[in-house]
């Protein structure tokens, strides 16, 4: 008998131990924007055994709000993080078939020096492939290649009922569109194969330019998408007037091989907050200085340069921890896009109540997106997408509740994966594949077993 | 390096053959089920920068009879393997092992009898090819008799003594043996736990370790900071002992 079995015992063993604290220390659990609910989280190697009666499974917890939440404190909560395995590579065909629990930073660590690269990344490496394929990711290449599901070829997944089923484009079709994208509420997401690209250098060749004002900004995201593979910009979201969405527009493409150093760039040392900053360090003056100095470090109008991965598509990820600059109070983000039907005006108007409303934050992006996914609840549809963090106080819910409102007129939605706020009613005003989706869930799940304490705040999930 | 690990399918043992195979070093995997050997075999291969074949034989430290024949595969599949790795063990906790003595007996039997038997086929292995190195799992546990991890340890203080006379004796005929002792690691034998401060991850061991056997050491603790908490228990009286928890 060895470790694998003993973890079992020891597992069992400790889970009622601490069920009997529970009432005293209360454990808990947080998405990325640390507001934390009660629940704990069981982790194990082995996904198979240990997904089998579970509600939930969750990543590295990076959705910001509670999509990798429970519902309830005694639910139980899968960590897939210790399923690393790698189970088939097939270099020829660029096929990778991945457990869930995969972290596209290990994946990153072991094959961009190989010359391969996930067809799509999010602005983190710090997320599991099972959570990339739940939340259906977008990227910086979102108008060329679409949403990760996209370069899905297959999912293993855990029903509720507890039976184990492939889903593929044309094995349970339903399934498997419901799961990209579906917040795992239709299966725990066991096992993942996709195609992953090959690059040319290790290396990306970045343009950015400063932009001048929000209209600016749109029509030079339109001219750099027909002719770069990458595109995003950041947004001084406290400038107003005729500054009013100022910022950095990025291009990127991978560098050719005559372009760059044969040596892949050193991964950088991993550095960390050492402690959680005072509420008061994110305000609205800290924050305006800090654009202010980013806009004007981009003193020229138009740069080139040859750069890693990590800075051009993780700039954030160089400080680990770095949602506890927020202090104890938490954040969110607020992710929404505005249809291209809206028109340009709509964008501007969005900015204008959104400096207006003033979510005081250094973080604003903005990013036209490509035609909409095959995935159900798959959030991006072609439009603008804009991205903002706001620390958590008083005023966000009707902050959030305005912007929502405003978004559900254009006949744009918000992005799950961000989300904590938003209200049922305005999420069924938005969303008008949620039946479908519900439908999925009546088959495949009819007792509502699967759950997360989003899923009970915007689905109207019977408890 | 050709090395063969005991455990390699989880925690600390797939974490050092994960770290061997990015290098470039052969593995062959022993462990319990072959469904899941053959799962982190395909691992192995997919992060191997030439994609080597990854062997695997089942070997259950349960069953000192299949020892032998296991290590005879290893050789087929490596050419004559030059490093041993064991991290394979059983673990319960105390409450379980005083409620149950027969898990008890197996236990003991299995952490301190049954590795030793193993590594004595290894170690005559290694020793008539020149020599080699032989990397045990012992742990922390083992300093010190205490409450919470008293059978447990005892086993482990045993491995841990027969593992530094082994050094003492074959050292010169070129055989280097580790002792790694872990401290509290985020690994899945501890996922109910809450980690106690200094806790490490199966990775941050595996480099450790890899590192200690490619300089010769007979002894790490990992992390390294618990060679100093073990040092503070090792110099607590005993009427202190008697009234702490752990």
């Amino acid at each position: 008998m060895m470790v694998t079995q003993s973890a079992k015992t020891r597992n069992e063993h400790e889970a009622s131990g601490v069920d009997a604290q529970n009432a005293a220390t209360a454990p808990t659990l947080n998405g990325w924007g640390r507001l934390p609910m009660p629940g704990r989280e069981l982790a194990s190697e082995n996904l198979e055994t240990i997904t089998r009666g579970a509600v939930l499974s969750r990543g590295l917890g990076r959705s910001y709000g509670d999509s990798s939440l429970p519902a309830f404190a005694t639910d139980k909560v899968v960590a897939t993080r210790l399923a690393t395995r790698i189970l088939a590579f097939d270099p020829e065909r660029c096929v990778l078939r991945v457990e869930a629990g995969l972290s596209l930073a290990e994946f990153n660590r072991i094959f961009v020096p190989r010359g391969y690269f996930s067809p799509v990344t999010p602005g983190t490496k710090f997320v599991t492939f099972g959570g990339m394929v739940a939340s259906d990711v977008h990227g910086k290449n979102h108008h060329v290649e679409g949403c990760f599901g996209s370069h899905v070829r297959a999912l293993r997944l855990r029903l509720a009922d507890d039976t184990i089923l492939d889903c593929s484009p044309t094995e349970h079709a339903d399934l498997f569109y419901g799961s990209i994208g579906g917040m795992g509420l239709l299966g725990h997401i066991l096992e993942v194969e996709f195609v992953v690209r090959r690059i040319p250098s290790a290396w990306v060749y970045m343009e950015s330019q400063r932009v001048r004002g929000i209209d600016e900004f749109l029509s030079e995201l339109g001219r750099y998408a027909v002719e770069w593979p990458m595109t995003m910009g950041w947004i001084d979201c406290l400038s107003q007037g005729s500054s009013l969405g100022r910022g950095i527009l990025m291009a990127g493409r991978w560098a050719k091989r005559e372009e760059a150093s044969p040596v892949p760039p050193a991964v950088p040392f991993d550095k960390t907050l050492p402690l959680e900053l005072p509420n008061w360090a994110v305000n609205s003056f800290t924050a305006g200085a800090f654009n202010n100095l980013y806009y004007w470090s981009h003193f020229q109008q138009y740069k080139t340069a040859v750069v890693g991965p990590e800075p051009f598509f993780y700039p954030l990820d160089a400080l680990l921890d770095w949602n506890k600059g927020y202090g104890s109070r938490g954040f969110t983000q607020y992710q929404c896009v505005i249809p291209r039907a809206a028109g340009a005006p709509a964008v501007r108007e969005f900015m204008l109540l959104l400096t207006k409303l003033g979510g005081a934050s250094p973080l604003c992006v903005i990013k036209d997106c490509g035609p909409e996914g095959k995935g159900v609840l798959s959030f991006p549809l072609e439009g603008t997408s804009v991205a903002v963090d706001m620390a958590v106080s008083a005023d966000t819910q009707a902050i959030v509740d305005r912007l929502n409102e405003f978004v559900i007129k254009t006949g744009g939605r918000i992005y799950l994966t961000k989300d904590s706020f938003t209200r049922p009613e305005h999420f069924r005003a938005m969303e008008p594949r949620l039946p479908s989706f519900l439908e999925l869930r009546q088959k495949w799940d009819p007792q509502r077993r699967l759950r997360s304490a989003q899923s009970v705040r915007l689905f109207g999930d019977q408890v | 390096m050709k090395a063969v690990i005991l455990g390699g399918t989880s925690g600390m043992g797939r974490a050092i053959a994960q770290r061997l195979v990015e290098r470039g070093d052969s593995v062959f995997l022993m462990g319990m089920e072959s469904s899941d050997l053959a799962r982190s075999a395909a691992d192995l291969e997919a992060r191997h920068p030439s994609h080597a074949k990854c062997g695997f034989a089942v070997c259950d430290l349960e069953y000192p009879a299949g020892f032998a024949a296991a290590l005879v595969s290893a050789d087929e599949a490596l050419g004559e393997f030059d490093t041993v790795i064991v991290t394979a063990a059983m673990f319960a906790s105390q409450e379980a092992l005083e409620a149950d003595v027969e898990l008890a007996r197996r236990l003991v039997t299995v952490n301190y009898a049954n590795t030793v038997v193993f590594c004595e086929h290894a170690r005559k292995l290694l020793l008539a090819r020149g020599g080699g190195r032989l990397t045990v799992f012992s742990s922390v546990a083992g300093d010190r008799g205490r409450k919470p991890v008293g059978i447990y340890g005892s086993s482990k203080a045993g491995l841990s003594v027969y593992l530094e006379a082994l050094d003492h004796k074959y050292h010169a005929e070129n055989l280097r043996v580790l002792c790694v002792k872990p401290g509290f690691v985020k690994t899945g034998m501890t996922a109910g736990l809450k980690p106690p401060p200094f806790a490490g991850t199966a990775e941050g061991v595996a480099k450790d370790v890899v590192r200690a056997m490619d300089e010769g050491k007979p002894l790490i603790y990992a992390p390294k900071i618990w060679a100093l908490v073990m040092l503070v228990i090792r110099m607590l009286p005993r009427f202190v002992m008697r009234k702490i928890g752990f």
